[in-house]
Order: C-alpha cells, then sequence, then structure tokens
C-alpha cells in the first residue's frame, strides 16, 4: 500500500521501508539529523499509513466499553489516548479516540491493527455507522518547538490557543482540515488530517516551515524520538499478552468506568514490569527480544532499543520483575555478551 | 591510485607493502545508516576468512563485519571508538577499520575487483 504521498518521498530521495505493507520513508536526510531537527527546530512526518475509523451515532457509551481511560473526561473537540483490551486484560491496540461531537467521533489506530480493530469495534459498536476511512483522509504529523510558527505562518487563526489534546475544524490552505495537539515525539506539536487527494499541502508546509528550517521525518527517526519519550510501539512493547498495568500505561486504566479486560486486571496480580534501561558499559545498542540478566539469572526480555542522541547513549525498554526499582544494576545480552545497565525512566526525554 | 579489492560482504581492502587496510564500501555505510558505536578486535589477534571480526551498531540495526582475508590484526582505527561517524563521513579514509598483517596473501587476488564489486551492488539496488 502506498500513501498519498509516495511520489514526494521518491522526489525527496527518501529511503523506503516496507512498514506492516506500507510503503513508507525510512529516512530522508539520515535518521540523527531528522531526530534533531525534531527536538531543536520542526518536523514534517507522513503518517497516513495509521488507521482511521469514523463512528457516527450514539457511540459514546459503546467506545467507553472499548477503551480502559475514562471518555466522559473529554468533551467536543478533544482527543483522549486509551489502550482498548481483550477479556484478558491484553492490549488489542493502543488507540487515539476523537470526539468531535457527542455524535461524531474517529478513532486512530496502528497500521498493523486496522482489520483487527475494524473487526472488533464493528462487533462492539451497535447500531451506529462505522467506516473505515484510512484512505479518505491524509494523515501528517508537525512536529518540534517551531510546529506552532509553520501553522501561524500558513494561516491558521488562533493556533496559538489550542491546548493539548484538543483540535480545531479549520482551512489549511484552503483546504478543509481537522487539526490536533498531538504527537508521537515528546515535543510540541500537530497532527493534519485532511483530504487525501490534497496532496499539496505536503508541499506548502516545507514551503511555509522553511524559514523555521523544517524537513521531512522518516520513521526511523520517529522511532527513537517516541522511544525518548516513553511511549509506546504497538507490537513491540505492548500487545495481547501485555497488560496496560505490566506496560506503563497505569495513567489510562480507569476502573471506576466499565470497560472489556476490567475484571481481569483487577484480579490479574502484576509480577512484571516495563522499565526503561540505560546501557553503562558500552555504546553497543540492545535491540527487541536481547535478554536480561540479574547476575546469571534471567529476568526479562528487551522491548525496545536504540541509541539516544539525546542522551548520547544505548536505551530501551525491557521487561523485569515488578519490585526493581530505578537505577538497579542489570546485565544485558548483546551478541552474547553481558553488558552492565541499569533500569531508567521509560521517559528519558522531557521537554 | 591504489587498488582495491571487495567482498561480497561489502569489505573493501587495501594493500599496501606486507600490510591490508580493511574498511566498510560506501554502499555499506550508506546501507546502515548513522553508525554509533563499533566493537573492534585486539591488537594481535588472529582471524579466519570469513570471521565475525567487528559488529556495529547503527541507528537501524546491528551488523557484522567479517574478516576478508586470514591473518593478525597490527593496527586498529582507535578514532573510531569516539567519532564512530567517520565510517559514514569516510568510509574509505579516516573510517579504515583494522590493519591485517595476511598470512594467505594469496587470498587477496580472489576477491572482487571494483568492477564485480560494483556489479554487485548495481544489481542488490534493484
Amino acid at each position: 500500500m502506498r500513501s498519498p504521498f509516495f511520489k514526494k518521498h521518491l522526489e525527496s530521495k527518501a529511503k523506503m521501508v516496507d512498514f506492516h505493507g506500507w510503503e513508507m520513508p525510512l529516512q530522508y536526510s539520515g535518521i540523527i539529523d531528522e531526530h534533531k531537527n525534531v527536538r531543536e527546530n520542526v518536523g514534517l512526518f507522513d503518517v497516513s499509513h495509521m488507521g482511521r475509523f469514523k463512528i457516527k451515532g450514539d457511540a459514546e457509551s459503546q467506545i467507553q466499553h472499548l477503551i480502559t481511560n475514562d471518555i466522559s473526561k473529554i468533551g467536543d473537540n478533544q482527543v483522549i489516548y486509551s489502550p482498548m483490551c481483550n477479556e484478558r486484560g491484553g492490549i488489542i491496540d493502543d488507540v487515539i479516540v476523537i470526539r468531535i461531537n457527542s455524535n461524531e467521533f474517529m478513532i486512530v489506530v496502528n497500521s498493523s491493527n486496522i482489520k483487527k480493530d475494524l473487526d472488533w469495534i464493528t462487533e462492539n459498536v451497535k447500531s451506529c455507522e462505522i467506516q473505515n476511512v484510512t484512505d479518505d483522509y491524509a494523515l501528517l504529523a508537525l512536529q518540534g518547538p517551531k510546529a506552532e510558527n509553520v501553522l501561524k505562518d500558513a494561516g491558521v487563526e488562533q493556533i496559538e490557543n489550542l491546548k493539548p489534546f484538543h483540535l480545531i475544524e479549520t482551512k489549511l490552505y484552503d483546504v478543509d482540515c481537522i487539526i490536533s495537539r498531538t504527537g508521537y515525539t515528546g515535543e510540541d506539536g500537530f497532527e493534519l488530517f485532511f483530504d487525501s487527494k490534497q496532496v499539496q499541502v505536503w508541499e506548502k508546509l516545507l514551503e511555509t516551515g522553511a524559514k523555521y528550517g523544517i524537513k521531512p521525518i522518516g520513521l526511523g527517526a520517529r522511532d527513537i524520538l517516541r522511544l525518548e519519550a516513553g511511549l509506546m510501539l504497538y507490537g513491540n512493547d505492548i500487545d495481547e499478552t501485555i497488560t496496560p498495568l505490566e506496560a506503563p500505561l497505569k495513567w489510562t486504566v480507569k476502573f471506576e468506568t466499565e470497560f472489556i479486560g476490567k475484571a481481569a486486571l483487577e484480579q490479574k496480580k502484576v509480577e512484571r514490569k516495563m522499565s526503561g534501561f540505560e546501557i553503562i558499559e558500552t555504546k553497543r545498542v540492545a535491540r527487541k527480544d536481547n535478554k536480561v540478566y540479574d547476575e546469571k539469572k534471567e529476568i526479562g526480555i528487551v522491548t525496545s532499543g536504540s541509541f539516544s542522541p539525546t542522551l548520547g547513549k544505548p536505551i530501551g525498554y525491557c521487561f523485569v520483575p515488578v519490585e526493581y526499582p530505578l537505577e538497579r544494576k542489570i546485565k544485558i545480552d548483546i551478541g552474547g555478551k553481558f553488558y552492565d545497565s541499569k533500569l531508567a525512566s521509560t521517559r528519558f526525554y522531557k521537554r | 591510485m591504489v587498488e582495491r579489492k571487495f567482498t561480497k560482504e561489502h569489505e573493501w581492502v587495501e594493500k599496501s607493502d606486507q600490510i591490508v587496510i580493511v574498511g566498510i564500501t560506501e554502499f555499506a555505510q550508506d546501507q546502515l545508516g548513522d553508525v554509533v558505536s563499533i566493537e573492534l578486535p585486539q591488537v594481535s589477534s588472529s582471524f579466519k576468512q570469513n570471521d565475525v571480526m567487528v559488529i556495529i551498531d547503527s541507528v537501524k540495526a546491528s551488523s557484522d563485519i567479517y574478516c576478508p582475508i586470514d591473518g593478525e590484526i597490527i593496527e586498529i582505527n582507535e578514532k573510531l571508538s569516539e567519532q564512530p561517524e567517520l565510517i559514514n563521513q569516510s568510509p574509505y579514509e579516516e573510517g579504515w577499520i583494522v590493519k591485517i598483517k595476511p598470512s594467505s596473501p594469496e587470498q587477496i587476488d580472489s576477491l572482487l575487483s571494483k568492477e564485480q564489486y560494483d556489479e554487485l551492488v548495481g544489481q542488490s539496488k534493484e
């Protein structure tokens, strides 16, 4: 599958990669350069591979039943992040629910889960119109400290008053656009939903953003940005065998609401937890599925690992027994060698 | 102009007097992406042809670098420990990796010529 901006990526000499069946840009100028540009200036991401469903009708209480977070906490034109669990409390997906109004919602899901999620939602949300609009909408993310400047210069009024996790329906270069103040990088930023035929928006944003040093950013840098910011990647860090209470997503589980998986989450004793780690001894990078040891004893597994350009050292997430504190020394097996490491918060970067 | 030989695994080899300098090719560094660390062998350790000699970590993946010929490591590029990015910036010059004293110098003759390597890379690009 190809995003509406596929040709633009080739024109920008992007290295393309297969991502769950989508041909997406891995990198343009280089992963470290792109990462730095988002932290310091602003970057433009094509994330049109993310799945999007529109739900119309009396859906609020039914969506509540699907997610662990509390949908009553958001009003019209607001956004909430939440895991969606199965009966066992395992994470089917982590999603963004957008409330346009009490009769219209949009759910943004991971590209790897589009079919599974659509089936699950269709099964659980009755008497509503559910539409897979993934191909109808383009989705771009504009992220970084200068993102607001770019939208201001693009003529979006009142953008400075848009709060995090709120959205506006507005015009962007005369194109109808939903702009939410959300992202997956740990920076201030926006996500832009508009008609997928309006591909010129990509170029126009790059033109408007030129004076702020905007660059297109690929999935490679996006992965490091989210890793530094403590954000989960479905399929790596979380999946149906992992509960939100084991992942650092306890804050998204609201037991005062009713949702699928609640009983399991209330009953199941949490024995392992996800922690961040830093490798102390080497600059070698741990990767997914590397094993974690306490001296000679295997205690867990790496779920994500990369090199943090911000910290200048290898970092990642791993599962360890729930009682292990921050700073606890561990060893990580990389290619048969055991490297001294220590546990850390998953939020390596805070702006 | 020095003559370089190449391996299918994207190492280059340059012979000068009795020693051989080894690095990775432009194509290899481009495929790896930004290099963030390199694990170098011990000086005076010995390797056989195709043994794993070096491990390079980039932001994308970990990659094994194979020894292109039998021999003994006589020098490593210490600069790479602090500046692994030299592999990206200057793969054929400042980003050289090790110097080897070959024990079977004739092995060099059977490595790929530049033309053969370029053809190989041209194909794998598609």
